[in-house]
């Protein structure tokens, strides 16, 4: 599924060194930094025009730390995040406020995403009204125009979240994020909040999205079926490192980290005749604050050598499109 | 593609109609409402408005040879005075009516005052947080050590007798209050991802606070306030009591109960129906409060 | 083979109800099925189908005072916990049944220590004296693969990690010994390789102590890892249950076909995801008919106005389905 037009072209995003250290204080009265969240460090990677990077990984290895880089959210301790070239973080002004809308985000919770205090309509047009894009005429004309792309119908804008179901939230929360006509939306796990049949019905939509205007998604989950049925590229990370990263069929088909082996054994199939690999790993996900020295997995890689426990592997790529650091390859 | 739209508009359909059954407005909610403390907030509104019409007697005008008449319904009372007089022939009933007055006006302006400080500084600390957020906790930290009497006789002494007096007095005391409570409900909006949503967005720090912040702590803020009144109408009595109020010949409850002290056991009417009344009123406002505490809080949180 | 299994596990009927002010909500509408010793049934639906509800109504822990068991039974080992008082139902949680929640984070008291907590429930079950509980609560850790349990047991909750806490929650779920385990997602707040240590771990608990476990999922990957049978719930009522096997190979309900239909696979690349449209009914309103009938793709008249019957459509497969082909039950 990897659509060759994103390789040709500048790519939209650039992360570059990506790096969040969260320091971490102890003391009363004066705060002394003990150590540090070590949340990324050290992440590239790019994302092109109407693109899908997926970014795959476990509690604590970054993936929502890095999302909230690209959003500005978070400053980066090192490292840089460019949009079309340009530093995202150096951005003032006009420059910033066209920022906000090119790049929009949809958030796991639909329970948390929409002030319940707005009418669905305000919550949609803010990036328009804010970045002063919008007359008050066009505004509602812009709403509409969303609400139908997201599958609502138009009497919901005068209605408040709370008279919404999880599934019709999300699309209200989509609806907003795509009313700036962005360019770039992250999505961090936006169906894991979701029933079952409810997902398959947001991530067509996303989708088909995708396919009608210049869309590009960073989309962070841990559902590995999920990322495959909408990314053209995936990365792992564990421990705020990118392990593994390739175009998603290769990923798929042959995953060369054992990492990223053992978290496709542990996606457990619905189909009680697919093969078994069983590849449980013994231990805990450690933490990010004091991680293990060399490559951040040799506690727990069943295949572990001498050298890992010294020196960190570097990204290397072992087949066209598909990287990995590990020093087995 | 038209009809993977129609599908879902139907979809949409099908559901909303099951959803307009699934959040229906809660049924009884008429029965619930407190109806009595209602009655009595009502009632003290009303006699406050309307004391020039309503009151019997002018609450200052003396009348020694009918000192001291006890109730209505006691012997040796009268239906001129339904609740006695007081020992300067004052008629009791005026003086709680205008008293009314005094309560809620004071009430009206140390809430809104105190309140109003302690919802901004509330707002800011919690939203800014860092230095600004430590600094301004130490200041209410200190605030409330303050000890809140002697603060408020100290002001009477200093800025003289009156209502400005003790309406900064009171500001003084509840605003901290106030500031601390509204910071935790910041806290907790602040957490909520429609506040990250809205910086993704492009909205200014002041337009979060606007738009996202106040109005999601306006209810808690409600609360508190009518948890608060019982408070202030105490503090104003007690300060009155105390002599540090509001100056006589201006009736006030406090001031009443204050003034039938010496007469506890003679003539009892002083200060029992003035303490009685404050009761009341303190009462009304607390259990109000309490409902409208409960009937906000699961439609906030409806799922 | 577990069909030979004596059935320690008779729930007929069950209804329980929530009264609220927005009117009746029948969360569970009649609810029936049996669990054999040693077996695990898998109870499948999405949020809302009453699966947790039902969990809550073996082990009569219905939030009170809303809810309430209107109907049927619960017959644990031939004793009807339904009829029970209070004060029977205190010897009956932890010892013959118990049950592990979803969340870690509030299932453990976070001012006790762990060895506290792990030995109260000891102290709760057996009688045997205070000396020996300490052991017997570091065995206890032993079994549930903690390590370094000795040290453990004087740690707090908020040291351990979440797969860790869910071990020890586990721990104090089978330290009475009980029949029957009731675990409502337990997985679900867990990382997938912590979920797939914790899955075999439960595996091997069942293995040991031939207990019967009743597992609350919406996660048809572990229905097939874990399951030997399966149940799906809709709308307060069971629509599909079935050995697990036939349940993938050949679903016959259409809403169990539609669910499964809606999962995105791992193998293999599809261009577009069936999904289903729509909600289901609210339960304190729901229609006379069959209550799929609304998003169903074979939907017609007769599903409208009543309900299906309970047909059996394979060797110990039923589904509740008017347009479903019988087929002769072959016990």
């Amino acid at each position: 599924m990897l659509e060759s037009r994103a390789i040709a072209a500048e790519p939209l995003i650039r992360a570059e060194n990506l790096a969040k250290h969260f320091p971490v204080t102890r003391g009363l009265f004066v705060s002394r930094t003990t150590g540090h969240v070590k949340a990324v460090d050290g992440v590239s990677f790019t994302i092109g025009r109407q693109e899908t990077l997926g970014l795959v990984g476990e509690s604590g290895c970054g993936k929502t730390t890095t999302s909230r880089l690209l959003l500005r959210l978070e400053e980066p301790t090192a490292g840089r995040v460019l949009l079309d070239g340009q530093d995202v973080h150096a951005l003032r002004g006009a420059e910033l406020s066209r920022y906000h809308t090119r790049v929009q985000a949809v958030f796991q919770d639909p329970w948390s995403s929409l002030n319940p205090r707005l009418r669905v309509r305000d919550t949609i047009a803010e990036a328009l009204v804010v970045n002063r894009r919008v007359t008050r005429a066009g505004r509602l004309e812009r709403v509409e125009e969303v609400l139908h792309q997201v599958g609502l119908p138009l009497s919901a804008a005068a209605r408040y979240p709370h008279e919404f179901s999880g599934g019709q939230r999300q699309r209200i929360a989509l609806a907003s994020a795509l009313a700036a006509k962005p360019e770039l939306i992250v999505l961090d796990e936006p169906v894991s909040a979701l029933d079952v049949s409810i997902r398959a019905q947001i991530m067509n939509l996303l989708k088909d999205l995708q396919a009608q205007q210049e869309l590009s998604f960073l989309l962070v989950a841990h559902n590995l079926a999920t990322v495959r049925y909408i990314a053209h590229r995936t990365a792992v990370m564990y421990l705020g490192r990118i392990v593994e990263h390739a175009d998603t069929e290769s990923l798929y088909r042959r995953p060369l980290h054992p990492y990223t082996k053992a978290l496709f054994a542990a996606a457990l199939p619905a189909d009680p005749d697919a093969p078994r690999d069983d590849m449980i790993l013994t231990g805990e996900v450690p933490s990010p604050i004091d991680p293990p020295s060399g490559c951040h997995f040799h506690p727990r890689c069943p295949f572990a050598m001498e050298q890992c426990s010294r020196v960190a592997p570097e990204l290397k790529a072992v087949a066209p499109e598909h990287v990995v650091s590990c020093h087995l390859y | 593609m038209a009809r993977v739209e129609e599908r879902i508009d139907a979809g949409f359909a099908a559901s909303t109609a099951a959803d307009a059954s699934a959040a229906p407005r809660p049924r009884g909610d008429l029965a619930r409402l407190p109806w009595v403390s209602l009655a009595i907030i009502a009632v003290l509104v009303l006699v406050a408005l309307t004391a020039p019409l309503i009151a019997p007697h002018s609450p200052t005008e003396q009348s020694l040879p009918d000192k001291l008449r006890p109730p209505a319904w006691e012997a040796g009372g009268s239906t001129r005075h339904l609740l006695g007089t007081d020992v300067l022939g004052r008629d009791v009933l005026s003086r709680l009516i205008y008293g009314a007055r005094v309560s809620l006006i004071v009430a009206a302006v140390a809430l809104l005052a105190g309140g109003g400080i302690g919802l901004a500084v509330g707002i800011v600390s919690g939203y800014l947080g860092g230095r600004v957020d430590s600094f301004l906790m130490r200041v209410v930290d200190a605030t409330l050590t303050f000890p809140t009497i002697l603060i408020a006789l100290l002001l009477a002494v200093s800025l003289g007798q009156g209502l400005q007096t003790i309406a900064i007095a009171i500001t003084v005391l509840i605003w901290a209050r106030f500031a601390r409570v509204v910071r935790g409900e910041v806290l907790a909006v602040k957490a909520r991802d429609f506040v990250a949503l809205a910086r993704v967005h492009g909205c200014s720090h002041l337009r979060i606070m606007a738009v996202h912040i106040v109005p999601n702590v306006l209810n808690t803020f409600m609360v508190l306030l009518t948890l608060h009144i019982g408070f202030v109408i105490i503090v104003e009595a007690s300060l009155s009591f105390l002599g540090a109020g509001i100056p006589p010949p201006t009736p006030s409850w406090g001031q009443m109960v204050a003034d039938g002290r010496s007469h506890i056991a003679s003539a009892w009417w002083l200060s029992v129906v003035p303490g009685g009344a404050i009761m009341l009123v303190v009462l009304a406002f607390n259990l109000f409060g309490d409902w409208l505490r409960d009937w906000l809080d699961p439609r906030l949180r409806q799922v | 083979m577990t069909t030979e299994a004596p059935v320690v596990l008779d729930v007929r009927g069950l209804r329980a109800y929530l009264y609220t002010r927005w009117g009746v909500v029948r969360a569970v509408d009649g609810v029936s099925f049996t669990l054999r010793e040693g077996e695990t049934l898998g109870l499948v639906g999405e949020s809302g189908c009453g699966k947790t509800m039902t969990g809550l109504s073996i082990v009569r822990l219905l939030p009170e005072p809303a809810g309430r068991i209107v109907d049927g039974q619960v017959l644990l080992e031939g004793d009807d916990l339904v009829a029970k008082s209070e004060a029977e139902m205190r010897r009956v949680r932890g010892r013959r049944v118990s049950m592990i929640l979803q969340d870690p984070q509030t299932s453990l008291n976070p001012v006790f220590t762990i060895g506290d907590q792990i030995m109260e429930a000891l102290r709760l079950h057996h009688s045997s004296g205070e000396r020996s509980l300490a052991g017997r609560a570091e065995a206890a850790l032993r079994q549930v693969k903690v390590a370094a349990p000795a040290e453990r047991l004087r740690a707090y909750p908020h040291q351990l990690s979440g797969g860790m806490k869910q071990r020890v929650v586990g721990a104090i779920a089978v330290a009475g010994e009980p029949r029957v385990l009731i675990a409502d997602e337990p997985t679900t707040a867990l990382d997938v390789t912590i979920q797939l240590q914790y899955l075999a771990l439960l595996k091997e608990i069942q293995a040991r102590t031939r207990l019967a476990m009743l597992f609350i999922t919406h996660d048809f990957g572990i229905v097939a890892r874990m399951c030997d049978r399966v149940a799906v719930m809709y709308a307060g009522r069971i629509v599909e249950s079935g050995p697990m096997r036939a349940l993938f190979r050949a679903p016959r309900h259409p809403y169990t076909e539609a669910l499964m239909a809606s999962v995105p696979r791992m193998e293999g690349v599809v261009t577009r995801l069936p999904s289903i449209e729509g909600q289901p009914p609210p339960l304190h309103d729901v229609p006379a008919g069959c209550r799929f009938a609304e998003r169903c793709a074979y939907v017609d008249d007769r599903c409208r106005r009543e309900y299906p019957p309970t047909i059996p459509v394979g060797p110990a497969h039923e589904a509740a389905c008017w347009r479903v082909e019988p087929s002769p039950p072959s016990r």
